[in-house]
């Protein structure tokens, strides 16, 4: 391996590099990248709907574009923002956490990265289609029959989550072979650092969810086309059963989004409080349980099809029990904080503030689990603050942190922390305007996914608008900070952090191209 | 914000107190237009809910500020700017078991109440009327079953209004044309069902949300303790005008609901009059610029066509062979939004309304459509 290494030492130059590289590091900087870029995207689309949502009545845009604007949306930061943040992360720092050159499977590396350009241009293109009916505007579940009627942008769309699907199917594949088999000598499972747990149960999570999906939309596809009536009643078809499958595929899917970002605040929290990660052993069990119970629970997003009895008592009780592995992980947070010698940098900044608001999504996801009371919260803007405070207060936050912990490891540079701060407060400031009033809005009755509204809504929208552009202008801040520390400004230390622990803080900032060309020895 | 000092809402009153305070705090203001909780329930079930409600928020309220006290006393005193030394711990089995038994304990106390009032929610027998509710692209239809009385429901707010040229009503985007009578005080079974895509009718105030979907009927009921008009929405995405299919709910007396019956009953045999006689053309324009408004959703009031939706003002039907144009309108387009009217409206309306299609905005094909040729064509 050693003598392998030092031939290819050197990357070609220009554009090649990032077109034909198996580099585990420049993979994962083009997942980054591309995240943020379709962070981006999304955002815009989240500032069309809110500015449209600032007053009653119709404003910007017609309630075609506005269905549009919220399935895009969805989809773009769902599959182009939290699920490539955390591939590049993990592309990034599993080989370096476990004491690996790169990734089990280098070529598929490149080859799952390259598959999502391709599938966002094809996505994103059908908003050039207004004339066939634009882009797909069934939201991003794409129940039938209303996908059925959408025009030629649903296939876009079907088609461009098949590539996804494959992309995160590869990505799984070669995380899980890395973490199996690449492990420096020593490296037990339970000796791993939790990051590294948690994405190994999330990659095979993804194995088994993504091909769900797959079948879900292929289904679709042929309905659309070849009339098959698979979800069409008219032919003997079952709408409901579209959604038992999608669900299926669904709920794993909210775990994949949350279980990295756990792994993230797992890395940062012990580091910053200067104390090791209290109850490693439970943190990983509570990871594992929570895997298992996100297969059982799919049927919480649908308690108001119409189920028997049994079923949504049953569909309640387990989406219950989400809620103790999820407090062990909490409460394993805290403890770790408790009697630690804190300073809030701005990964802990991000790191705490992830673990306080998350807590309040899991808190209302708890309620949502009731189901009398899911029957008045179902599609209110209560779910959309419910899962926005477990994505963006939740996920998004913990990237943040994550990208600013790693940053000066990557680039060898520390980032400027005054500004790091002032993003993190405009992040959070924005992020709290924006979806806390979205829950008193769904209590007290306003239906999400709708373009107008009466005016007895009005204030908690405009709060929520007002937040959004905050929180959207203020992301510029964290695109200035990775460029200077891209560029260069004070160097990094290999250690960067005073409490940092684990095997890729013993290498350089930047690190060698091949991370480890010898193993290093794990006690 | 109401504060009531009954025993029955005291978790409620708290938990709305707790909820106002860190609103105001958050504000700087208190404002009567600052909604923060369930709309005022009117039937057992909705007042169960809210305390259900009210109870669960305010035991994660308790559970939020206990833990996280924890954390915000060890962010402000074990920082290391204080001088303070980390400790070395990074377990405790006995407090592990603690804080796993104890949440689940308290799921338990949550699960109990909430499987009571499912359980009694689901028991849908002993139903004095029946109403099948039907969710169309964009309207509701209601059929009483058991007076022979059916209706299409649409969203009455006038569209200057939505479109800022007019001042909003105070019941914008909530007002029918047609609102549902139901008797107060009676147990009224509604079996909830769809025409075309997957619809969701909510009555807040009722605690009442059943997914309508094509090929289901989904029962759910309801017994209404106040006279009144309620008010609701279609819950689940239907499409392009999802926003702007309310439901309106009028709760009367039973006498003054009878009375309604009689009158809807008189209504509509006097509509069914109307097919037998041959029009005049202006007549079938006036009866058709009415009745038009359902194609004007996708069309545009002009017929000018919006996004995907073909124009009809020099459209390839309107002035196209009248055979084809009465097709469309009689049996849909499947596989595209384009309903199948001969479902929906009498011969009458769908006569009159292809006159005009064929007659209004330059369309001048000169065609006049009898009741009895839309007949001949279902």
């Amino acid at each position: 391996m050693a003598t392998a290494t030092a031939q290819h030492h050197a990357h070609p130059p220009g554009i090649s590099r990032w077109l034909f590289t198996t580099n585990h590091k420049d993979i994962g900087t083009l997942y980054l990248l591309l995240s943020l870029l379709m962070f981006f995207i999304g955002g815009a689309m989240a500032l069309v709907i809110r500015a449209e949502l600032f007053q009653p009545g119709l404003q910007v845009v017609d309630p075609h574009f506005f269905n549009q604007m919220t399935t895009l949306h969805a989809l773009v930061m769902i599959f182009g923002v939290v699920m490539p943040a955390f591939v590049g992360f993990a592309n990034w720092q599993i080989p370096m956490m476990v004491g690996a050159p790169d990734m089990a499977l280098p070529r598929l590396n490149n080859w799952s990265f390259w598959i999502l350009p391709f599938a966002f241009t094809l996505l994103l293109s059908t908003l050039f289609m207004q004339g066939q009916g634009g882009s797909p505007s069934a939201g991003w579940t794409l129940y039938p029959p209303l996908s059925v009627q959408g025009g030629m942008g649903t296939d876009f769309a079907i088609l461009s989550i098949h590539m996804m699907g494959i992309s995160s199917i590869l990505g799984a594949i070669n995380i899980i072979a890395t973490i199996l088999n690449m492990r420096a000598p020593g490296m037990t499972l339970m000796k791993m650092p939790l990051f590294v747990w948690t994405w190994l149960i999330t990659a095979f999570l993804l194995l088994a969810a993504m091909p769900v999906l797959a079948g879900a939309v292929t289904m679709l596809l042929t309905d659309r086309h070849f009339d098959t009536h698979f979800f069409d009643p008219a032919g003997g078809g079952d709408p409901v059963m579209f959604q038992h499958v999608f669900w299926f595929f669904g709920h794993p899917e909210v775990y994949i989004l949350i279980l990295p970002a756990f792994g993230l605040a797992s890395q940062i929290i012990p580091t910053f409080a200067r104390k090791p990660l209290f109850g490693y052993a439970s943190m990983v069990y509570a990871t594992a349980s929570i895997a298992f119970l996100s297969f059982i629970v799919w049927a919480h997003h649908m308690f108001t099809v119409g189920m028997p009895l049994a079923g949504e008592l049953f569909f309640m009780y387990a989406t219950m029990l989400i809620a103790v592995p999820t407090g062990v992980k909490v409460f394993n947070w805290i403890a770790t904080m408790w009697r630690g010698s804190l300073s809030f940098e701005t990964p802990m900044l991000f790191a705490v503030a992830f673990v306080f608001l998350f807590t309040i999504g899991g808190l209302s996801g708890l309620m949502l689990a009731i189901v009398p009371a899911d029957f008045q919260y179902h599609d209110t803007y209560f779910v959309v603050a419910h899962f926005h405070y477990v994505l963006v207060t939740g996920a998004v936050l913990a990237i943040m942190g994550g990208a600013y912990f790693w940053l000066p490891k990557w680039t060898g540079h520390m980032y400027n922390e005054a500004l790091g701060k002032w993003h993190f407060w405009l992040t959070v400031i924005g992020m709290n305007v924006t979806f806390f009033p979205m829950h008193f809005l769904g209590l007290a009755g306003m239906p999400r996914r709708i373009p107008d509204y009466n005016p007895m809504f009005t204030d908690f929208n405009q709060w929520a608008t007002v937040g959004a552009f905050v929180l959207g202008v203020s992301q510029i801040l964290f695109v200035i900070v990775v460029v200077q520390s891209v560029r260069g400004s004070k160097k990094a230390t290999g250690q960067v952090w005073e409490g940092a622990e684990g095997l890729e803080w013993t290498l350089s900032s930047p690190p060698p191209y091949h991370s480890f060309a010898t193993a290093p020895k794990v006690k | 914000m109401r504060i009531d000092c009954n025993k029955k809402h005291l978790t409620g009153s708290l938990s709305r107190a707790l909820l106002g305070l860190s609103l105001w705090l958050a504000a700087g203001f208190a404002h009567a237009a600052y909604e923060l909780n369930f709309q005022k329930p009117v039937t057992s079930i909705a007042d169960k809910i809210l305390e259900l409600h009210n109870l669960i928020l305010l035991i994660c309220f308790v559970i939020f500020v206990v833990v996280f006290s924890f954390m915000f006393y060890a962010v402000i005193m074990h920082r290391k700017s204080r001088g303070y030394k980390a400790a070395k711990f990074d377990d405790s089995p006995t407090l592990e078991v603690v804080w796993t038994v104890i949440p689940f304990v308290i799921l338990v106390v949550m699960a109990i109440p909430s499987t009571a009032t499912l359980i009694e929610m689901d028991d849908v027998t002993g139903s004095d009327l029946s109403v099948k509710v039907t969710g169309y692209q964009w309207k509701w239809k209601y059929d009483y079953l058991d007076h022979d009385i059916g209706f299409f429901s649409s969203l009455a707010t006038p569209r200057e209004q939505i479109e800022n040229k007019q001042a909003k009503g105070e019941h914008y985007l909530l007002e029918v044309d047609n609102p549902v009578v139901v008797p107060v005080g009676k147990k009224i079974r509604f079996l909830v069902t769809a025409n075309d895509v997957i619809h969701s009718w909510w009555m807040p105030q009722f605690g009442l949300k059943k997914d309508a979907i094509p090929g289901f009927i989904n029962e759910i009921w309801t017994r209404i303790e106040e006279p009144g008009i309620y008010r609701g929405q279609c819950a689940e995405l239907c499409g392009k005008d999802h926003g702007f299919m309310p439901i309106v709910v009028q709760a009367v007396s039973p006498e003054e609901f009878d009375k309604w019956v009689s009158v809807q009953k008189n209504k509509m045999l006097a509509e069914a009059g109307a097919a037998d006689k041959t029009w005049t053309r202006e007549e079938l324009m006036e009866r058709g610029k009415k009745a038009f408004g359902a194609c004007a959703a996708c069309h545009g009031p002009n017929g000018e066509g919006v996004g995907p939706f073909p124009k009809l003002a020099g459209g390839k039907i309107t002035t196209g062979p009248l055979k084809d144009h009465l097709k469309i309108v009689v049996h849909g387009k499947p596989g595209t939004a384009m309903q199948a009217f001969g479902a929906q409206m009498n011969d009458a309306d769908i006569a009159a309304v292809v006159t005009y299609e064929r007659n209004a905005f330059g369309n001048a094909t000169g065609d006049v459509v009898q009741p009895f040729d839309v007949k001949a064509q279902r």
